[in-house]
């Protein structure tokens, strides 16, 4: 799939969506969004009554119900198009994928050993294939024999390659991808049609989309509110009538084409795919839009400690020297034990030695460098007659011992601490002496406190887990800034503290891999499985992140509330253009009853027509305006309710009152201007 | 406007806010079946009611069986209040011989009172018994109040609880609230207002011999004069008791509380604006007692409060103002030590411009609907002021009950709305909105336009509509529309210049009137019935919180809006364009 992001006004789709934009004035296709049929209904109405003018070529104002006959029509379209736009990205990304789903080839294992070649959609569930180097996987399976690296970019976009291996958390590989080394044996897990490529290309082509709980309910009151306008607008003709001053179906349809929440309405599906769409910009696949709205929901979020809250790694981040020693000479032992240790943490002491002691790296002639194993657990140098060994404590110790060396007292004491706290002691020994000790830590992300600090004030919980002892994990979890931990954690204790929380009333967010995580996964409101996952983990969650990467989950919340926030300030957007439509549009119909209405027309407009129309043309317009708000979503900072609820109803309440005044002057001095009414 | 002026309107807000929290901690007591001071006369006599009903007290209702029963005894209360008024002629307590009440009238009069609307398409002293008066719309007064109150607790409750089919029992919610609530405040108040001058007795009507002879000629007859007039009598302070109480409105004489029988004194007026605003008022502190929300509770009296004082700030600006056509004639309406000033017209001079405008606010925020003064000579803006109030569906206190669960319908579409704006899905205490909860608060609001635009625009088209108006041009559009408006809203407050004693507004405002109270109840009860099934979801800072100013200004708004834009097209053909015609001169 196509990894950069799509430009909104990408010429390819703006093409696509006006095509489509016409296909779904089809009114069964409308239904389903009340608001617009409305105005469909409304727009061919018109269009008949002014097919009707045009034959009798009654009426002089045919130039004036025509205009208004046409920006109707567009309103529909627009909103269509706003549709089509967010649909035709998730395509866009579709096409990209039905591209890896090529006609595959199977070399397919017969009971009796013997192998068969068979087109890929002729695989089914349980059959067992082999792929070797350079072969595409033909369907979604699990390894069952053997090991590969795989190039599974086309999923994932990621270009480096992964392994997948028979057992344990990594066997699992993908229709659609390729295998670069060695050669597999891959049990069929999916019958044609379902796999995950088949699964994924439904998703992003929203063709699967079903409306989420939340889009129902608002949906219903937009309807709601159609029906009120509707009502208005249908007893405002008898009143009309009354007052001596009857309206013309043109100009009561415009009214309530104006009045009705066109605005939301026409950009609803529009923001909820986009939603879905956003998540899968970050990698991350959405199996249903209820998933994302659940995100927005979350109340507590569960995190591995490693990988998400945590560098993988554990850094030197203090040298101690026991007894007799100085600090710098227990620095340069354990550089010098470290220069050709390539693992971070070997790394990290010679960064730590560097800055602390200005000792440089250097090259060392004729030195014997010791690899790590796992039998003696330490690592070191033979290196001009000394011997420089550098390990897990009771390995060192027992090095030292055996060269008759002393173990200082304070050795033991300093090994536990370094344990209680967090970290992981090693030791470093020169010959007999044992120097001192090198504090290992557990690195917290950078920023990872900050991003906890958002979350809180968001009202999120975070809860660590992790399979550190209490002690440790304390330590870090205050580090970290996170509210709470669950140490030495099993499986089951993370469905149990999944189901306290629900229990509780909350909404429960976590990311996991394993077989194992499955069950959390499934129990969890909005489980994101990773991408690297067994099959297990990734049918039991709701949402598949395809860069494996466990901060996601902070991301996908922001998708989530992003997605609610953009729909509550199109509405309130919406309603409130209704207060300066009515003074636009008001005055124009009774002004020629009641001469004294033109105090109400407070933006001055030029007549009653070009009021009508400036009203309609806007009306139109502001859905145009709005599709990028719809696409990207409105601005999301974390923050509290309260301070959010006061920002978004400045900007899209008070803001929705006084923009369309300002519009709808300007489009009526620039209709005067152009003469078209 | 004056000094004085403002500190009655103040003296009034003062008195409210301070009856808010004692009143309303004891009704939530009360609702909650807990210990209270009058149990020990009160607890057996609702033992015995039960016992002799065969109510168990114990039961729990689900909201459908909470809403039939309510219903049942809706329709039966209404039956027998219409054979009362068809029947008075042939039953006791009829001292002025009264004939049975026209079939129109009287179905007019029995929705009227079991909506707790009272709306009156006949003056009192004229048309009922005492009889039809006491047993028929006294006890009206009483249970319609009752009932109102009975949703707005069963609502409470399904705020409140948590993973529950039911919302309590209708029959014991009925009987706590007359008995705890209504009968021992009504006595008092009763009382107070005999020691004011209202009357209270069963004597036929008295003659007086006029000090000064008046002389009349009505069209086609010969001048007449007058030398006696009538004064009628009655157990009027018992009625008005509950009348204000209860939000009830329907006076026991005509001119309701202009009449001095029903509102001798200032005193009387402070106290009976009190009594309307007092339960309504109660119930916000018992809404934050019940849901643990206190501040909520709060929140919700500020809205409505901050909704209160707009409009009497409009409607007593508008009347101390006087009327410019008058003025032009060079009259003095200026206020001074010898003359209240303003508009004086359709007023009482011992309540004054400040006195009738704060009356005429609080009986239309409030779905009272007495008055102390004639709406119909309002100036067009003062005159504004209760149509609007009603039209934003008397959620500013509202009714007895009707309020509380009106206002919190318009929470729950605020917090729909707002609610998404802070990116969750929405909940309200704890309680996420789906989509049934939208569904049956859109119908609350849907019916309401269709009631009072419906019938306003089918009364415009018709002869049978037009005939009533008194008045042409905008004034006669506002007069039809006030009536529906007043019956869908169950204010019952009249503008006055409608003849509404005729089959055909009888007989629509009268459906007006059960469609703007039962069919708007049911969704109520279905909504607290859903919400109560729900789980509660912890607050959190990310929580939308119901408890802010912030939550204040989104409330106030939505349902300045919400009631807006369903109603300025026809209110600018109506009171807006009268105000501007009057402006340069033209009156209708």
């Amino acid at each position: 799939m196509s990894r950069e992001m799509i430009k909104t006004w990408d010429a390819r789709i703006v093409r696509r969506a006006a095509i489509e934009a016409f296909k779904k004035l089809d009114p069964r296709v409308m239904i389903k969004n009340p608001v617009m049929f409305v105005v469909e209904v409304g727009s061919v109405l018109l269009s008949v009554n002014l097919a009707r003018d045009l034959l009798a070529a009654s009426g002089e104002r045919l130039a004036f119900e025509f205009q208004i006959v046409l920006w109707l029509w567009f309103t529909v379209l627009f909103a269509n198009f706003a549709e089509a736009m967010a649909e035709g990205r998730g395509k866009a990304q579709a096409d990209s994928l039905r591209r890896a789903r090529t006609s595959l080839r199977a070399r397919r294992l017969r009971d009796d050993g013997s192998i068969e070649e068979v087109a890929g959609p002729e695989l089914r569930r349980g059959d067992v294939v082999i792929v070797s180097a350079g072969e595409f996987i033909p369907a979604d399976g699990e390894v069952i024999e053997g090991i590969a690296s795989v190039d599974e970019s086309a999923i994932t976009g990621e270009s480096a390659p992964v392994i997948r291996e028979a057992g344990g958390d990594r066997s699992a590989v993908t229709g659609g991808t390729r295998v670069l080394s060695d050669q597999i044996k891959v049990r069929v897990t999916s019958d044609p049609g379902e796999t995950f490529l088949d699964r994924m290309i439904a998703l992003v082509e929203g063709a699967q989309r079903q409306k989420t709980p939340n889009e129902i309910a608002l949906n219903i009151l937009l309807a709601g509110l159609t029906i009120i306008f509707l009502l208005a607008v249908v007893t405002l003709q008898p009143f009309a009538i009354y007052s001596g001053a009857r309206q013309s179906l043109f100009v009561l349809i415009a009214l309530l084409v104006c009045l009705i929440p066109t605005t939301i309405g026409g950009l609803l599906s529009a923001i909820g795919i986009a939603g879905m769409d956003r998540l899968l910009q970050r990698n991350v696949i959405a199996m249903s839009g209820r998933a994302v709205e659940a995100a927005g929901d979350v109340d507590t979020m569960l995190l591995d400690k490693t990988g998400t809250i945590t560098l993988g790694n554990r850094q030197a981040t203090e040298f101690i020297p026991f007894e007799g020693v100085s600090d710098r000479e227990l620095a340069e032992a354990a550089q010098l034990a470290s220069l050709a240790d390539e693992t971070p943490e070997g790394r990290s002491i010679v960064v730590l030695a560097k800055e602390r002691y200005g000792l440089r790296g250097r090259e060392l002639k004729g030195a014997t460098f010791v690899p790590f194993t796992a039998q003696t657990r330490m690592s070191g140098v033979d290196y001009d007659g000394r011997e420089i060994r550098k390990g897990a404590p009771d390995a060192i110790e027992k090095y030292v011992r055996q060269k008759g060396g002393a173990i200082p007292e304070r050795m033991r004491e300093t090994v536990e601490r370094i344990a209680r706290e967090g970290g992981t002691p090693l030791l470093v020994a020169e010959g007999n002496r044992l120097l001192g000790a090198v504090y290992l830590k557990d690195i917290i992300k950078a920023g990872i406190r900050e991003r906890f600090n958002q979350l809180r004030q968001m009202g999120i919980k975070t809860v660590m887990i992790t399979g550190d002892n209490p002690l440790t994990a304390a330590t870090i979890a205050r580090e970290a800034g996170v509210d709470d931990f669950l140490a030495e954690a099993k499986p089951e204790d993370k469905l149990a503290l999944i189901r306290k929380e629900q229990a509780e009333g909350r909404l429960v967010a976590m990311i996991g891999d394993g077989t194992n995580d499955a069950p959390a996964l499934a129990q969890a409101d909005v489980g994101v499985a990773m991408n690297t996952g067994t099959q297990a983990a990734k049918e039991a969650g709701n949402m598949i992140d395809l860069d494996s990467n466990p901060t996601k989950l902070i991301e996908v919340v922001e998708v989530g509330k992003q997605l609610l926030m953009t729909r509550g300030a199109l509405t309130t957007f919406s309603i409130a253009n209704d207060v300066a439509k009515y003074f636009a549009i008001i005055p124009a119909m009774f002004v020629s009853a009641f001469p004294v209405l033109d105090t109400l027309n407070i933006m001055r407009l030029h007549s009653p027509e070009s009021a009508i129309l400036s009203a309609v043309i806007f009306n139109a317009l502001i859905i145009i305006a709005l599709i990028p708000l719809a696409l990207r979503g409105v601005r999301y900072r974390p923050m509290p309710a309260t301070a959010m609820l006061r920002r978004n109803f400045l900007i899209y309440g008070v803001g929705g009152l006084i923009a369309p005044f300002v519009g709808i002057k300007l489009i009526d001095l620039l209709i005067v201007a152009l003469g078209l009414v | 406007m004056t000094i004085n002026g403002w500190l009655q309107i103040l003296l009034f807000f003062a008195l409210v806010l301070v009856v808010t929290k004692p009143l309303g901690a004891y009704m939530a007591r009360v609702y909650q079946g807990e210990r209270t001071w009058l149990d020990f006369v009160l607890r057996p006599l609702e033992r015995l009611i039960y016992r002799a009903t065969g109510v168990d007290e114990r039961h729990e209702m689900r909201w459908t069986e909470y809403a039939a029963s309510l219903l049942l005894f809706s329709l039966v209360s209404m039956l027998l209040l219409y054979l009362l008024q068809r029947l008075q002629d042939v039953l006791p307590l009829n001292p002025q011989g009264f004939a049975a009440v026209p079939p129109d009238l009287a179905f007019n009069t029995a929705a009227s009172f079991t909506t707790n609307t009272n709306w009156q398409a006949y003056s009192g002293e004229a048309t009922m018994s005492y009889l039809v008066q006491m047993a028929g719309l006294a006890y009206q007064n009483f249970v319609s109040a009752a009932v109102g109150m009975a949703v707005a607790v069963a609502f409470i409750r399904g705020i409140a609880r948590r993973e529950s089919e039911t919302i309590g029992n209708f029959w014991v919610d009925l009987v706590r609230g007359l008995l705890w609530i209504l009968l021992p405040i009504s006595f008092v108040f009763a009382l107070v207002l005999v020691s004011q001058g209202v009357v209270q007795n069963l004597r036929p009507y008295q003659t007086a011999r006029l000090v000064e002879p008046q002389i009349v000629q009505s069209e086609g007859s010969s001048q007449q004069v007058i030398r006696t007039q009538t004064i009628p009598q009655g157990p009027a302070a018992s009625q008005i008791a509950i009348k204000m109480l209860g939000t009830n409105g329907g006076g026991f004489f005509n001119a309701n509380s202009a009449h001095p029988f029903e509102n001798p004194t200032p005193f009387s007026n402070l106290l009976e604006m009190l009594a309307i605003f007092a339960i309504p008022a109660g119930f916000t502190y018992t809404l934050g007692r019940m849901t643990g929300s206190q501040r909520h509770g709060w929140a919700v009296f500020a809205a409505m409060s901050l909704l209160f004082f707009v409009g009497v700030a409009v409607a007593y600006w508008a009347e101390a103002r006087g009327n410019p056509l008058v003025a032009a004639l060079g009259v003095d309406q200026s206020a001074s030590a010898m003359q209240p000033g303003g508009n004086m017209e359709g007023k009482e001079v011992r309540f004054g411009i400040a006195g009738s405008a704060l009356f005429a606010t609080v009986t239309t925020d409030a779905s009272c609907g007495a008055v102390n003064s004639m709406h119909d000579s309002f100036t067009p803006l003062g005159g504004l002021v209760p149509l609007v109030n009603m039209q934003l569906g008397e959620v500013v206190f509202g009714g007895v009950g009707a309020g509380l669960y009106g206002v919190l319908v318009m929470v729950i579409l605020s917090v729909f709305i707002a609610g998404l704006m802070v990116g969750r899905t929405p909940e309200y205490l704890g309680k996420k909105i789906d989509s049934y909860d939208v569904k049956m608060a859109m119908l609350y609001v849907i019916i309401f336009p269709l009631s009072i635009l419906g019938l306003t625009a089918a009364s415009v088209l018709l002869p049978a509509g037009l005939s009533s108006v008194s008045n042409g041009g905008p004034h006669g559009l506002t007069q039809i529309l006030y009536a529906f408006t007043s019956g869908t809203a169950n204010n019952g407050s009249a503008f006055g210049g409608l003849n509404a004693n005729t089959l055909w507004y009888n007989t629509t405002v009268g459906l007006a009137m059960l469609v703007g109270r039962f069919l708007m109840i049911v969704p109520v009860l279905a909504i607290a019935g859903n919400l109560a099934r729900k789980k509660i979801v912890p607050p959190s800072l990310g929580t939308f919180p119901v408890t802010t100013p912030s939550f204040v200004v989104l409330l106030v708004s939505v349902i300045l809006i919400v009631g807006a834009l369903t109603f300025f097209p026809v209110l600018s053909l109506g009171p807006i364009v009268e105000h501007l015609l009057m402006q340069i001169g033209q009156t209708f």
